[in-house]
């Protein structure tokens, strides 16, 4: 299957293990990924903050280049594995399509990079909904050859790839359970806590970091309450603040958590037997040999 | 029946947050002052007024006290209250809207969280002159500004360890059709948007 994407700044360097590891994972699922070409910063939540019409140029500047793209084939659906990255491409796309003004404005400026979008022509998924939605769980089961058992894994949805509510999503907006089906099917033991489709503080840790590491603590401590070996992540955002804060978490809260932190790309290529240098491992700033090491004695103790 | 006076009437600090604000309508003027947004946010806490108060702000034409308030600023854009609002109220967008005016007018500088403008300003510098954004450039040059000590803790600590983990470059990446990318936003800009 071909598919349109668009990995996003973070997915270059802090987040190469996800984009690592997802071409690692998409190669037997038989998904093929092309690259929008010379494509730009999404915005993030920054650009929107600032001026409006810039904003929505910027991100439908991918969406013209992508659509114009005809090997996208599929009808042209263009994949994000970055959660802020998928919903300003769809939110663009969304809000476009209902008011004409905007679309038309949007239009004007891309016009002076001789480039149009007519929204609607690009459909926006999140890398996960192609994976659990149109590979679908019994082909995952299927390449599974090192199944996670006994691993207690913590899916983390975050917030901006279920929400907002305006806007049509592919799993429950409030309660999703996707991520859980998806790591069920890799063999592992999925931890159902409450705080997992709640927030990481996005960029608060450049804003406030007491309000941003008292997000991030409390759901490092709502994961490790409910026994999680590791949390399963689908965005840089959230594994960045979830990871690279956690000892800031530890000083501040006098705690001791030691959670490593995957995306869940990384967890399906274990699953599937790959190497786990392949999958980006060792990025993390929490260590996530224990996690490996528990796979393997698990795998040992059921041959 | 009571005709329509001819006379034009100034907009409302309403009107114009909802004129500003992007699709075919936020909902605003339906919000029925319940308070499920506060009740459901996760930052509602450390802010100056609940979304709720500050939309009876809004409603009531308390523009200045509205752009001054720290409340847009520790909106974290998670999006959840606007799943639970029963008018669904697009609060998040509203949020950004209102983040935009007290830009605009400067009341930002008011506010608890002064600085908070000044990271997407740095943000979008990089953006506007590579294309992509820039962790490296950002965190100096924003931290540097508004907490040197801060950047120093970044350095040595988290920001070391992003590095030695060869998560964080140290110089930008550009785009190869930048001009087209400059071009496409200095038209944005001059067309001005919505509002």
């Amino acid at each position: 299957m071909k598919y349109g994407y668009y990995p996003g700044c973070s997915l270059e360097r802090n987040a190469y293990a996800y984009h690592q590891s997802a071409m690692a994972v998409a190669e037997p699922l038989g998904i093929d990924f092309i690259e929008v070409e010379d494509w730009n910063c999404c915005g993030a939540t920054e650009y929107i903050t600032i001026d409006l019409l810039p904003a929505y140029a910027l991100v439908s500047r991918n969406l013209a280049i992508a659509a114009k793209q005809e090997q996208n084939g599929n009808g042209n659906q263009l994949v994000a594995p970055c959660s802020a990255c998928f919903l300003n491409l769809k939110k663009a796309d969304h809000y476009m399509s209902e008011s004409p003004e905007l679309s038309e404005q949007v239009n004007q400026a891309l016009a002076a990079g001789d480039l149009n979008y007519e929204p609607g022509s690009v459909t926006v998924r999140h890398l996960l909904d192609i994976i659990v939605t149109d590979i679908g769980f019994n082909n995952i089961e299927s390449k599974v050859t090192k199944p996670l058992t006994n691993l207690r894994i913590a899916p983390y949805y975050g917030c901006l790839m279920v929400r907002p509510a305006n806007i049509e999503s592919f799993d429950n907006q409030e309660y999703p359970n996707s991520l859980d089906k998806l790591m069920k099917s890799l063999g592992a033991q999925v931890v159902d806590y409450p705080l997992k489709a709640h927030c990481c503080g996005g960029h608060m840790t450049q804003i406030s970091e007491n309000v941003a590491l008292g997000l991030i603590q409390r759901l490092l401590k709502n994961a490790v309450d409910y026994d999680a070996d590791a949390i399963a992540t689908v965005c840089p955002m959230c594994q960045l603040n979830l990871d690279a804060y956690q000892d800031a978490v530890n000083k501040r809260y006098g705690t001791n958590y030691r959670l490593p932190i995957l995306y869940f790309t990384q967890l399906m290529g274990i699953a599937f037997g790959m190497p786990p240098t392949e999958l980006g491992f060792g990025k993390e700033i929490v260590d996530a040999k224990p996690v490996l090491d528990k796979i393997e004695r698990g795998r040992l103790e059921n041959e | 029946m009571v005709t329509a006076s001819p006379t034009v009437r100034a907009q409302t600090f309403l009107e114009e947050v909802v004129a500003a604000t992007p699709g075919s309508d936020p909902h605003l003027q339906d919000c029925i002052q319940c308070g499920t947004c506060g009740g459901s946010c996760p930052s509602g806490a450390d802010m100056d007024h609940t979304p709720r108060a500050l939309f009876a702000m809004i409603g009531a034409g308390m523009k200045d006290q509205v752009l001054r308030s720290n409340t847009p600023w520790y909106c974290v854009s998670c999006y959840f209250c606007m799943v639970r609002c029963p008018q669904e109220v697009h609060i998040t967008d509203i949020m950004y809207t209102l983040k935009r005016m007290a830009i605009k007018n400067g009341l930002y500088k008011e506010s608890t969280t002064p600085s908070a403008a000044g990271f997407s300003e740095t943000f979008i510098d990089y953006v506007e002159n590579y294309g992509r954004s820039f962790e490296f450039g950002l965190a100096t040059r924003y931290h540097l500004r508004y907490h040197p000590v801060k950047a120093v803790e970044m350095a040595t600590g988290m920001g070391f360890d992003m590095y030695r983990k060869g998560r964080m470059d140290i110089t930008p990446t550009r785009i190869k059709n930048l001009n087209q990318l400059k071009a496409i936003l200095d038209k944005a800009k001059e067309i001005g948007g919505t509002e």
